[in-house]
């Protein structure tokens, strides 16, 4: 099998047998990046664009990797976001990379549905490195890779995901991708960056942050932004450090041998404090090395791979 | 279903096949320091085992053995609607310095062999590369050839040789077929 | 210049009356109706098996000119309601400049004359260029021929301005129409604040910026004794507060949309910046309480809120697209397949919210079908199926979420002070 879609926009419409595939093909690129000549021939020839409207080296870095570990040609293409508000950015850097014959795409835009529109405009497969509060799917994949990779399974696991739900692609994708794969995903923040309605994404919405941690399998911390601060969504960091920061004394809640995540880059001493940051239930490193494995199984499955295919000898 | 048109090893064929291979990577190497033995996804890797276990009984002393996925460096991927499940690669030695065996059950045009040594040379500098194949059906597309064969089995383009084995299919034979249409 | 109407089933809402008979146009007016008229060499228009009723009026279109010819102009717009079956609209007054006093209102009102296929009447502004900060010359603007003040998509937030506001237009005996929303409780959001903008990761408009400004604007109407009329009902938070209203006697009017009719919040995923509106559209048992709304009267008028943007303008992120479809030629459609078809309106009760209820709040003598009424007339084919396709649209928009919807009703006939505009979908 492959992937049914030309683009990877989300996980909300990924069927769990892709997921599966996704991130079983993502086991042996991870050993390709444990070699010491990390580089196989697969994607030799093609060529990968790399579309960033928001500055994210992290991403764009991992991406990048991805593509040269399979020995494609990688551009990157940083758009400001001065043109992004023009509104003529992404119609016009669409029309460029369908001419310059881009083999993948991968977007990041601060809009959501960025990566939809160019995904109708471009033949090529769009992969969706984050738009606006929509989607993150690779990271989500991420995630559920390292998860499996640590717990053997997904499946019954409780996961907690911790912060500004409302304008996280992150725990968009991680809702989608973890309550697929039979996990129970359980939410937590300030009142007033919650969204409405997330039951019906198969999500639990917590009254305190004590009941999302209890028991809890895997602990995902969000990024708090201060900018939120100035918009008048929360009243400041230092009271959310006290009121969601995770610290020891709150890690106890969680089952023992939980484990704990963050998609980066943290404030440590804000959302996370730093013992728990580098403790030994933290696999945040890790899921820097996952996501370019990830990312490697994406390149290569929406380029055409994952057909079962006997081979002539 | 597929026509078998005849049965050229049965289950005794394919084992006295494998022992004198294993006789002969013996003699040929002058025993088997350094050696290792890697087969190629699918039908390799059994082959590769068995042949281990083979120059276990007679040197008394135990080779190691990996798995090579080759899917990666196909030269057929850009042409292909869709490409191959990627399966694992699991090569838990340094190949460098090595001898190294390669072991697949067919060499037909010589394209899976290419893409073999590439990946071996990927993980590392072997001090030489030998060849061992089940089965040689001839119609090579690439200057390639193998060290050690179990059987030379001219066949027509149109025809196909199909091995089977016991830890995968549950039987052990190689039969010529030729594909419906 | 005669016109014989013959074998159709009348509707006239003035008289409260379908029945099968024929109207006789003389001379820009209604000179005779009834069965089997004849009249000698006069030009006879067959409308058997077609529902006849006085023009369509729709109170609320958006023509773009002054200022947005690129959007649409009086000419394309009229032309667009021509072909929608509409004989009459209003335009609003967000153009540039703002029709804000009475030389824009004149303005309108001859290029109207001169290129129109309609009836326009213009909206003056509020307030000087809809800032919502100085009262507009009202009572200049009403000399010119203005038939209602709103500042539409720029709602007046301060509460005092709007009263006196409301005081002035009582004085002149016009209607204030309202585009209900709190801009701080809407800010920044681009759809309805509900489970498809978690899903999609947009900002949404909670239903409540709508409710409490519905609720302030019928307060002061009460106090001033204003005509208040609120423009797009999206909520039923807003159908209860005007049921209310009018069960206490506040001279509050209420209309609704074909899209917040018939469409919800779930149109939006995949980000077809064609359902981006303001307001937004919906959830399903908003549409409900709109449809039960239309049903027992809170809600007196359907009209389309016309905004046609260029291709240019919406095809961008949904964020930055602009608010706004074009309804005028689905409208007749989707009143038949949403409303009439399933049973939530008689065809009577919804010719009535679509001819002689808009009349009467602009305080227009048209909407009927009596005797030297102004002989405006629309000719409905109610069983005819056709699927939206806005290459075909005589208008200049194409921003519609119905491209490809299949919808049953069309109209086949625009007939203009006795002049046949527009019959089986060609503008003459």
């Amino acid at each position: 099998m492959g992937l049914s879609g030309k683009d990877l926009l989300g996980l909300q419409f990924v069927p769990v047998e892709e997921i599966k595939l996704i991130l079983n093909t993502a086991v042996p690129m991870k050993e390709i990046i444990k070699r010491q000549i990390k580089k196989v021939p697969t994607l030799r020839g093609r060529s990968v664009v790399t579309v960033f409207y928001e500055a994210s080296t992290r991403t764009r870095v991992s991406f990048e990797l991805a593509a040269k570990y399979l020995s494609a040609d990688t551009v990157n293409i940083a758009a400001g976001t001065s043109s992004v508000s023009k509104g003529e950015g992404l119609k016009d850097t669409a029309r460029t990379i369908a001419a310059m014959g881009a083999d993948v795409v991968v977007l990041r835009h601060p809009m959501a549905g960025a990566a939809d529109m160019l995904a109708r405009t471009i033949g090529a497969p769009v992969i969706n490195a984050g738009d606006g509060a929509h989607e993150h799917p690779s990271q989500a994949l991420l995630d559920l890779f390292t998860v499996r990779e640590k717990k053997g399974r997904l499946e019954g696991l409780k996961v907690a995901i911790i912060g500004d739900i409302l304008h996280s692609r992150v725990a968009r994708s991680d809702i989608w991708g973890f309550t697929k794969m039979g996990a129970e995903v359980r939410l937590s923040g300030p009142a007033t960056l919650l969204p409405q309605e997330t039951e019906r994404m198969g999500a639990i919405t917590c009254a305190s942050i004590e009941e999302a941690l209890t028991g809890a399998d895997v602990i995902n911390i969000l990024r708090i932004q201060k900018e939120r601060q100035q918009q008048g969504l929360f009243p400041g960091l230092r009271e959310y450090s006290q009121l969601f920061g995770i610290n020891k004394e709150r890690l106890k809640l969680a089952a023992p041998d939980a484990l704990v995540m963050h998609p980066g880059p943290m404030n440590r001493g804000v959302e996370i404090a730093p013992e728990v940051a580098d403790g030994v239930q933290s696999v945040i490193n890790e899921q820097v090395t996952n996501g370019v494995a990830v990312r490697m199984a994406l390149l290569y499955l929406l380029t055409g791979g994952g057909n079962q295919h006997e081979i002539t000898h | 279903m597929i026509k078998e048109k005849a049965q050229i090893l049965d289950k005794e064929g394919i084992r006295r096949s494998l022992t004198r291979i294993a006789h002969e990577i013996i003699e040929r190497n002058k025993g088997i320091d350094n050696l290792v033995l890697i087969g190629i996804r699918r039908r390799g890797a059994p082959l590769a085992e068995r042949l281990a276990e083979r120059i276990k009984e007679i040197e008394g002393c135990t080779t190691p053995v990996g798995i090579l996925d080759i899917t990666l460096y196909r030269d057929d991927l850009t042409t292909l609607a869709h490409q191959p499940l990627v399966r694992s690669t699991e090569i838990p030695f340094p190949v460098s310095g090595k001898k190294v065996i390669l072991v697949d059950d067919v060499i037909f045009t010589g394209r899976t062999i290419r893409a073999a040594l590439d990946a071996v040379m990927d993980l590392g500098r072997p001090k030489v590369i030998q060849l061992a194949v089940l089965v040689d059906r001839g119609h090579r597309e690439l200057p390639i050839r193998s060290d050690y064969i179990g059987k030379n089995v001219p066949t027509s383009s149109k025809e196909s040789v199909l091995v089977r084995l016991t830890e995968i299919d549950g039987e052990d034979k190689v039969v010529i077929f030729e594909p419906p249409g | 210049m005669k016109l014989l109407i013959k074998g159709g089933t009348v509707i006239d809402p003035a008289a409260g009356k379908v029945v099968e008979k024929d109207i006789l146009l003389a001379d820009g007016k209604i000179a005779e109706t009834g069965t089997d008229l004849s009249a000698g060499g006069v030009e006879v228009l067959d409308a058997g098996g077609k529902l006849v009723a006085p023009g369509l009026i729709d109170m609320h279109v958006h023509l773009r000119e002054p200022g947005f010819e690129a959007k649409e102009t009086i000419f394309s717009g009229t032309r667009a309601a021509a072909r929608g079956g509409f004989t009459t609209v209003a335009c609003m007054p967000n153009t540039n400049p703002v029709a804000d006093n009475a030389a824009i209102i004149a303005y309108i009102k001859d290029r109207a004359r001169a290129k129109g296929a309609v009836n326009a009447f213009p909206i003056g502004a509020i307030t000087r260029e809809s800032k919502g900060e100085e009262l507009a010359e009202m009572g200049d603007m009403k000399e010119a021929g203005a038939v209602a003040f709103s500042d539409d998509g720029m709602p007046v937030m301060n509460a005092g301005l709007l009263r006196r506001a409301m005081q002035y237009a009582r004085m002149l005996g016009l209607t204030i129409i309202s585009h209900c929303e709190d801009k701080n409780l809407s800010a920044g959001g681009a759809m309805h604040e509900g489970y498809m903008s978690t899903v999609l990761g947009l900002k949404g408009i909670t239903s409540s910026a709508e409710d409490v400004m519905v609720a302030r604007d019928i307060l002061l109407a009460e106090e001033t004794g204003c005509r208040l009329h609120i423009a797009h009902v999206s909520t039923a938070g807003s159908v209860r507060l005007i049921r209310a209203a009018k069960a206490r006697g506040v001279k509050v009017t209420a209309e609704v949309t074909p899209h917040h009719f018939s469409l919800t919040a779930e149109a939006v995923a995949g980000y077809d910046t064609s359902t981006k509106v303001n307001p937004p559209l919906r959830t399903a048992a908003d549409v409900a309480a709109v449809k039960e709304g239309l049903a027992d009267g809170t809600i007196d008028v359907i009209a389309t809120d016309h905004a046609p943007h260029t291709v240019e303008e919406k095809d961008v992120e949904y964020e930055l697209a602009p608010f706004g479809l074009v309804g005028l030629e689905t409208a007749v459609g989707l009143v038949w397949t949403e409303l009439v078809a399933t049973g939530a309106l008689t065809p009577l009760q919804a010719i009535t919210k679509l001819t002689i209820n808009p009349a009467s709040i602009l305080g227009l003598s048209k909407g009927t079908l009596m005797t030297c009424a102004d002989a405006d007339i629309t000719i409905i084919d109610p069983e005819i199926s056709w699927t939206v396709e806005p290459a075909q649209f005589a208008g200049k928009g194409r921003n519609t979420p119905f491209t490809g919807r299949l919808l049953k009703g069309l109209p086949y006939a625009t007939i203009v002070s006795g002049r046949i505009v527009m019959r089986d979908g060609i503008i003459k």
